[in-house]
């Protein structure tokens, strides 16, 4: 019966329509949009857009403030992630452990995600200040001399990662907790009957179990990563000369200070494509080597 | 030596008391059987020798040595879970070695165990495969496996058929017994099954509340029941429990007062048959049939003897015709006397 199946397939677009809607105004026609634009000139009222193909690719390869950006990011991935990952473990197996007030214990570890990223980075602000800032006056009762740590090129990134790092990490928490509240109790008694210790049974137990939480969280980490831009607003403005910008702190300035919209499209092309070969690459890299049950 | 013994052990949990003073003894190579419904604590007693949960009060010893403060792998005893508690992420072969990987036995021993516990509860050619990839009953003979090339002397096992149908956990206790006598192992094995305890076990304990209602052997406490608990609990269908009173000539069936009397009995006591001890016949007790259930080789009858419920076993088909009325008859024997309040057996 044609006109059954012709329902049927109404019926199934309907459903699919709402959720469609909002992925294709917001998701892929801005990402084509996107790609297309980085082929053009930035168009004025004077002088419309040109195609110039890949002509602001030339430009970026060229741009040193990219490369440092680039270079910025890799370290602010390479300082973040598996540190937040490994505290982010550590956390939930303490947390998960039978210990007098877990509960509270947990919220307090949760507390930095639930906070709107502007409050931290204000409140990490005052951590830094030099003279007056927290970490400088514990520094001065040890005899150290202040230190202006956001304004110095060298400590300004390392600044910035432990601010993420302090926030991620009780977020990843969450999912390591849920994943270890699956695991049965019967594994970790039938192991320490074998008399296995602790650290041996996380080792080879726990933590290969934990495999498909850690990519997940990885996945979430490196996207995050190249994600961040609120506390730069507040803390650094990708300052000084640069030293703590990453790459779509880059892209907000070059479209919406410098209005470049041609080369933050190229920019915003190259972040997509950068996400998309990691993702990839991460599935099936490590796909092989998890075990889901 | 591989005795197990425990010595007025108490275990609660805040004000719960889940173990009211249990002391047993297993002996070296024994099949002993910790039977009870759920919550009687036989599972905490298993899990109170293995030392995954601390005794209250009262201690364990393990082949003469008093074990109460050791950790579970200080007893050198091997577990079977309910669960199997088989490692996902590993295969057959690392799951069995799990342990002697974990004491560091040399690979070339290990290889050597490996084959011959493979060979000996049948897992050879499924060692690469990973616990998902087994039936039940494959993983059950895995946790098995793991069990026994620990070579310890003491094996708990817990309910470790419940998850299997039917037909498997037949062959399973078959095996499982015959593990235990080839090796010389002392098992304590937790069930609420009776068949289970009665099949396997060299020495069942029978534990309700806490408490151990009756130890002895599978015969002894199908033949002489200490308690109506106990004489409940054993046979399928379960014995037959009848209300006494004072009759002319000693105790007589409440609701059928007229007939079979028991010397020295009345009043405050109650008697216990079996079905499988009752017959139709000439004489004895009128009843009123009312349903059957046939099972192959014989039939579960209900009966209605005055104003109490029987439930007897006859051999064969048996039809009942509605409201048919015969007679019933036990002997002297078979006649179990209970004191009716405290439940306990009263010696004639």
């Amino acid at each position: 019966m044609p006109s059954q199946n012709v329902r049927v397939h109404v019926y199934g677009w309907l459903l699919l329509m709402p959720a469609a809607i909002l992925l294709i105004a917001f998701t892929h026609f801005p990402t084509v949009a996107t790609l297309v634009q980085s082929l053009f000139t930035t168009g004025t009222a004077t002088r419309p857009a040109a195609f110039v193909g890949a002509e602001n690719y030339q430009i970026m390869l060229e741009d040193d403030v990219f490369w440092q950006v680039v270079q910025n990011n890799i370290w602010y991935a390479v300082g973040t992630i598996p540190v937040s990952i490994a505290i982010a473990i550590l956390m939930a197996v303490w947390v998960n452990a039978r210990l007098p007030a877990r509960g509270l214990v947990r919220m307090a570890y949760f507390t930095p995600t639930v906070l709107p990223m502007i409050a931290v980075a204000n409140i990490w602000l005052f951590f830094y200040t030099p003279d007056i800032g927290l970490i400088d006056q514990v520094v001065s009762l040890f005899g150290g001399g202040s230190h202006n740590w956001l304004g110095d090129p060298d400590t300004v990134l390392g600044c910035i990662i432990v601010i993420t790092i302090w926030k991620e990490a009780g977020f990843f928490m969450i999912f390591y907790l849920a994943a270890l509240q699956s695991l049965p109790p019967e594994l970790e008694e039938a192991a320490h009957l074998e008399g296995a210790s602790r650290w041996y049974y996380f080792r080879r137990v726990t933590f290969p179990l934990l495999m498909p939480t850690t990519l997940f969280v990885l996945i979430n980490a490196v996207i995050n990563s190249f994600k961040l831009v609120d506390q730069l607003f507040i803390l650094t403005k990708g300052g000084p000369d640069n030293a703590s910008s990453l790459l779509l702190y880059y892209i907000y300035e070059v479209a919406f200070s410098f209005f470049d919209e041609a080369y933050a499209a190229t920019l915003t092309v190259v972040l997509l494509a950068v996400l998309a070969v990691i993702s990839v690459g991460q599935f099936l890299l490590l796909d092989k080597r998890i075990h889901y049950r | 030596m591989s005795t197990i013994e425990l010595k007025a052990v108490k275990k609660s949990w805040g004000n719960t008391l889940a173990l009211k003073d249990v002391s047993f003894i297993a002996p070296e190579g024994d099949f002993l059987v910790l039977l009870g419904p759920s919550g009687c604590g036989k599972s905490t007693t298993l899990r109170l020798i293995a030392g995954l949960e601390t005794v209250t009060a009262g201690r364990i010893l393990i082949a003469g040595e008093d074990v109460t403060a050791k950790s579970p792998s200080e007893r050198h005893i091997s577990m079977v879970f309910q669960s199997y508690a088989l490692f996902p992420h590993l295969n057959v072969a690392e799951n069995i070695a799990f342990g002697l990987k974990v004491r560091k036995v040399p690979v070339d021993e290990r290889k050597t165990r490996l084959g011959r516990v493979a060979e000996l509860v049948g897992l050879a050619g499924l060692m690469d495969r990973k616990p998902a990839q087994l039936s039940g009953g494959q993983r059950q003979r895995v946790a098995l496996a793991r069990a026994i090339v620990a070579e310890n002397h003491i094996c708990l096992m817990d309910e470790p058929l419940s998850n299997l149908d039917a037909q498997l956990r037949h062959e399973m206790r078959v095996e499982i017994r015959d593990l235990q006598k080839r090796l010389g192992m002392t098992v304590v094995y937790v069930t609420h099954d009776q068949t289970e305890a009665m099949s396997m076990a060299d020495k069942v304990i029978l534990m309700r509340d806490g408490k151990i209602e009756q130890e002895g052997t599978p015969d002894e406490l199908y033949s002489t029941p200490a308690t109506t608990f106990v004489a409940r609990f054993i046979g399928n269908p379960p014995m037959n429990v009848l209300t006494l009173t004072d009759g002319p000539d000693g105790g007589v069936l409440e609701g059928a007062e007229s007939y079979l009397s028991w010397k020295q009995c009345g009043a405050g006591q109650v008697i216990g048959v079996r079905p499988e001890d009752i017959d139709v016949s000439e004489t004895g007790v009128p009843a009123e049939l009312i349903s059957a259930d046939y099972l192959g080789a014989d039939s579960i009858v209900t009966a209605r003897m005055g104003s109490q419920s029987v439930v007897v076993r006859m051999p064969g088909r048996f039809q009942v015709r509605d409201g048919e009325r015969v007679n019933l008859k036990w002997s002297n024997e078979a006649t179990h006397i209970f004191d009716a309040k405290t439940g306990h057996r009263v010696e004639p």
